[in-house]
């Protein structure tokens, strides 16, 4: 730190990740209840502002971290995955609420089980909906996350139940999508 | 004279069965008859049926768990609603298994034009003379129609992404 000769000494990935995780711009994926959750957090009373993270995006291409807020369906799974590749990197990915996290109670023909079989996800944030308290805990945890530089790349694969890289999701062709759909039924 | 008597004067040979229960009154009728039917009740002007509230269908296989088996597969049922009179009627139509069909009332309700594109959708139900008539929920490549009693419960037909 400070030395008597004035100067400042650090790593400069620490400084960029200070400086990164105080100014996070974040794109707000909202598509369900958790939604209201997501407001009250944002609003004056829990004031996300305190972390720097008071700055919605509508633009993929201006946003760090990806805010997924409420249940993701099979429709709507490809423009969940086409606003996550125009961001540009770094980039991190929040799943908020049960829906996002695994599909919560749904288990349904049209609900995606869990964001993280299409996008790498950094940080969960349970609960049905999660109260502020969590969604800021969830949002101080990826500032930690931050800080270390680190970036989730895997994606779940519910077939192995295991993680695999996320590159290997980009060569997932549609003919190999309807096999997987044939044998499964 | 109630909406249900004045069905029952002019189309007596095309109910299949009508009840009642504390004012709200239902006719099942044949699908043929769904046209004359509905253009009675809402062009009549004392019956002025003008709103039309709901339109769906139901899926009868393993009706009661299988102890209760009907003669057509599935039913489509209206609800109307007449806002001048205050009153309802509920109106249901038998559709058959092999081909089910039955004729669009978008040309006298225009809501009924996204009502019938959620029914084929779900249930796989067309409607003759329909504008429109592709899937208003689900996308172009679903396979099937979800609400089907014999859709699995457990089949999943992701866009994108692994089986899940």
């Amino acid at each position: 730190m400070s030395s008597a000769s004035n100067f400042f000494t650090s790593k400069l990935s620490d400084t960029l990740g200070w400086a990164r995780k105080y100014s996070i711009f974040q794109y707000p994926f909202v598509t369900a209840c958790c939604g209201m959750e997501y407001m009250s957090t944002a609003a004056g009373h829990y004031d996300v502002d305190r972390f720097g993270a008071g700055f919605p995006r509508f633009s993929p291409r201006q946003s760090d971290v990806l805010f997924v807020v409420g249940t993701i369906s099979h429709k709507m799974a490809p423009v969940l995955k086409t606003v996550y590749d125009q961001m540009c990197e770094p980039k991190w990915v929040v799943a908020f609420g049960v829906c996002t996290c695994t599909g919560g109670f749904y288990d349904n023909y049209s609900t995606v089980m869990g964001i993280d079989t299409i996008i790498p996800v950094d940080i969960y944030i349970p609960g049905c909906p999660p109260r502020p308290e969590n969604v800021i805990d969830g949002l101080m945890k990826l500032q930690d996350k931050i800080q270390r530089g680190e970036q989730s790349r895997t994606l779940y694969d519910p077939r192995t139940k295991t993680g695999r890289p996320a590159h290997v999701q980009q060569g997932y062709t549609i003919a190999q999508h309807i096999k997987d759909i044939e044998s499964a039924t | 004279m109630t909406p249900l008597q004045r069905i029952q004067e002019k189309f007596s040979k095309e109910i299949i069965e009508t009840h009642a229960f504390r004012g709200d009154e239902t006719v099942i009728i044949r699908p043929g008859a769904l046209l004359a039917v509905a253009q009675f009740l809402k062009e009549t002007p004392e019956l002025d049926f003008n709103f039309l509230m709901d339109l769906t269908a139901v899926d009868y296989l393993f009706f009661a768990g299988g102890r209760i088996q009907k003669k057509s597969r599935f039913e489509v049922v209206y609800h109307f609603y007449s806002l001048k009179n205050n009153q309802r009627l509920r109106l249901k139509v038998p559709i058959d298994e092999e081909n089910p069909e039955v004729d669009t009332l978008s040309d006298l309700w225009p809501s009924a034009n996204w009502y019938e594109r959620e029914v084929w959708d779900m249930f796989g139900i067309r409607f003759k003379g329909h504008p429109n008539l592709k899937r208003i929920l689900m996308y172009e490549e679903f396979k099937g129609h979800a609400l089907r009693k014999d859709y699995p419960f457990n089949k999943r037909q992701p866009l994108i992404g692994p089986m899940n």
